[in-house]
């Protein structure tokens, strides 16, 4: 384990020098260039905001803000998208990247790490806006935002543990890669980003307690939307989500070790 | 020390599954193993040190490329061990490790810090990067859209931009102009003076007698040979002489050249083999002295018999022809019918320049084949110049002995 953090600080400077290429990469080649960034995740917030606000007349219940659901909605799908963004860049990383690995020698850890930090920079970048947009509408939940960052380190690992493991298996099956692609489609909708959890009945709801995504998107939203520090109930939550990111994190982690020499035998 | 390479009893195999499925069934039981191994390499152990220069050489299939691979870490050996002392630089096939939609420039940034230097220092070099791949402004254009010629200056000006203790090219300068070629040579010579390992491999002989004290020739996954350049050139004619006689063995009329016949077959050849040192060989050196041996049999009574050969290059133009009449060789008219005979042309010096040689061989009467062509055979024997140890030239034909002398004028 400390190996694979020593070889990945020996290598530094191929890490940060990739996650700059990649992030140049991203809008290469495009005249808006770098608003491409925050273009994407700011038309999906206000193409659901207009569906569900205006043309559903959704209100949420305890908040009454003109802006109440679109910040319900922004602390959940910023985070999800994160998410995705992170896995679906894992879970291809090795095979995309066939090519280098063929024919240079380095740890091959490096590519996973530089896959999750161009996914965080990209979320960095948006979650700033965010956070500047709750300043100026005066919705700053102040303090009790630090809460949300155990709930985003557990999201991490737990995104890095199945990243690694998808990121391992698809190079010798590669239905893997397909496969987190439709999962990730379902588990959107298995978790209440866009809907309230308030709004389903009592058994769905019981379901979906056991949804780790669901967990940590009502803690997120506890800390942005309703601006108070999450309960104990919701802290346990976070509890067992964490175990499981850790374990995952592991299975991920010992997947790959096992399988690390056999990689490019497959590439 | 510093560019010392070990090698240790290392075997390569790759596993074949029947489905995937059986390699998942394997992966869930380990206990069952599902796969079948293949060997491409096994029990191959040497030793460089450090500041030699040794050539690999072997034909397709040997397992060259995947004795590199080894060697420069990017797969794992199934058996053995490898032990590299110092920093590894590799052109293997064409470019390290390029990303097709990055920049030239980026590419190399990223090359440079993977060999782990520091990124200053990468800024300080580019100009000499720039300067020696000799691209332009396709510097900063996405890789994708670079010839080969262009993919391959700027490997190689990355790959040497910062001298590795350990230099491996596979094949690799093949690709570029006779220019870049030099320009690339002259850097390794550079490299070596200073105390560089160098590991070569070529299907050239040539180019390995040329840049290597020591060569060694891979076969079938295994070390054959393991000497100075020249022992293992012959050893290498010998063995693709080798291949080419057990492929002769069949019974039918062996052909050894795929070129076409025709003639009336009054007299008919049978076998055209070109000798160095008493031995059949594919690939001479230019200048080497050689004979060309063709064997023939009488069918019928004819009035005259000349036995004539060309020597044609790889893209048909006539090098050199003659025939037995104009070489004053009168003897022919005394076999009998029915007789097998033999033909030697001994040639004291080819002085070809390196290259792919044909031979066409014809039977016919008097002075040409126009007359009466008993037996032509197009393309009978196919082989290969490659260089020796003569002043550098380029061409077709080896002119011997030349020197340059200088005068100046007051």
């Amino acid at each position: 384990m400390f190996g694979l953090v020593r070889d990945i600080w020996h290598y530094r400077d191929f890490v940060r020098g990739s996650i700059r290429r990649e992030i140049a990469t991203q809008y290469r080649g495009s005249l808006l260039g770098a608003t491409w960034v925050l273009i994407g995740p700011t038309a999906m917030i206000l193409i659901y905001t207009l569906v569900f606000s205006q043309v559903m007349r959704s209100r949420l219940a305890g908040v009454d803000s003109t802006f109440g659901y679109s910040i319900f909605l922004c602390a959940g799908l910023l985070p999800w998208t994160y998410f995705t963004e992170s896995l679906g860049r894992l879970q291809a990383v090795f095979v995309a990247n066939s090519n280098l690995m063929k024919k240079a020698t380095f740890p091959r850890i490096c590519l996973p790490v530089i896959a999750l930090g161009t996914a965080t920079f990209n979320f960095a970048v948006i979650g700033t806006l965010f956070l500047i947009f709750l300043l100026v509408s005066g919705s700053f939940p102040g303090p009790v935002l630090l809460a949300a960052l155990p709930a985003l380190a557990v999201q991490v690992a737990l995104a890095m543990g199945l990243g690694m493991l998808a990121a391992t298996l698809n190079v010798f099956f590669r239905d893997v890669g397909q496969a987190v692609t439709l999962a990730l489609q379902f588990w959107f909708w298995l978790t209440p980003i866009v809907y309230p959890l308030g709004s389903l009945p009592g058994w769905a709801q019981s379901v979906l307690a056991w949804n780790p995504m669901a967990v940590l998107v009502a803690h997120y939203q506890s800390v942005l939307v309703y601006r108070r520090m999450p309960d104990l109930a919701s802290w346990t939550g976070l509890g067992w989500v964490a175990a499981l990111a850790l374990f995952a994190l592991w299975l991920g982690l010992a997947t790959y070790r096992r399988r690390v020499g056999e990689l490019v035998d497959e590439l | 020390m510093a560019g010392q390479l070990t090698v240790a009893d290392i075997g390569k195999a790759y596993r074949f599954y029947p489905s995937r499925w059986a390699r998942l069934s394997e992966w869930l039981a380990p206990g069952r193993p599902r796969h079948e191994l293949q060997w491409v390499l096994r029990h191959v152990s040497f030793s460089v040190a450090a500041g030699e220069s040794v050539g690999i050489i072997g034909r397709n299939g040997a397992g060259k490329s995947t004795l590199l691979k080894l060697i420069t870490g990017t797969t794992q050996p199934s058996e053995g061990e490898v032990r590299v002392d110092g920093r590894v630089a590799a052109l293997l096939e064409l470019g390290i490790g390029f990303h097709p939609e990055f920049s030239g420039r980026e590419n190399a940034f990223m090359t440079g810090q993977l060999m782990g230097v520091p990124e200053p220092d990468i800024a300080a070099a580019m100009p000499q990067i720039e300067g020696f791949a000799e691209i332009g402004r396709y510097i900063d254009e996405p890789l994708r859209t670079y010839s080969s010629g262009m993919q391959v200056r700027l490997a190689f000006s990355v790959a040497t931009a910062f001298r590795p203790d350990i230099l491996i090219v596979d094949e690799a300068l093949a690709v570029g102009d006779l220019y870049f070629q030099h320009k690339c040579y002259a850097r390794i010579r550079q490299f070596r003076a200073e105390g560089m390992t160098l590991l070569f491999v070529s299907h050239d002989p040539g180019a390995i007698k040329s840049l290597c004290e020591r060569a060694i020739l891979l076969d079938a996954g295994g070390i054959r040979v393991d000497d100075r350049p020249d022992h293992v050139l012959n050893y290498y004619n010998a063995l693709v002489a080798e291949r080419e006689n057990a492929a002769l063995l069949a019974p039918a009329p062996p052909a050894l050249g795929a070129g076409m016949r025709s003639g009336n077959r009054r007299a008919v050849l049978l076998e055209v083999t070109l000798l160095a040192d008493e031995r059949p060989a594919r690939v001479v050196r230019v200048g080497e002295r050689v004979r060309l041996s063709i064997r023939f049999r009488k069918e019928k009574e004819v009035t005259d018999l000349t036995v004539g050969f060309l020597i044609r290059d790889r893209l048909g133009n006539d090098v050199y022809g003659t025939n037995t009449w104009h070489l004053g060789q009168k003897a022919l008219r005394e076999i009998p019918v029915g007789a097998i005979a033999c033909v030697d042309c001994d040639i004291p010096a080819l002085n070809l320049g390196p290259g792919s040689y044909g031979v066409t061989v014809a039977l016919h009467s008097d002075l040409t084949h126009l007359e009466d062509s008993y037996d032509w055979w197009d393309n009978a024997l196919v082989f290969e110049v490659v260089r020796g140890s003569e002043t550098f030239f380029t061409g077709i034909a080896q002119l011997p002995g030349i020197e340059a002398k200088v005068s100046v004028r007051p």
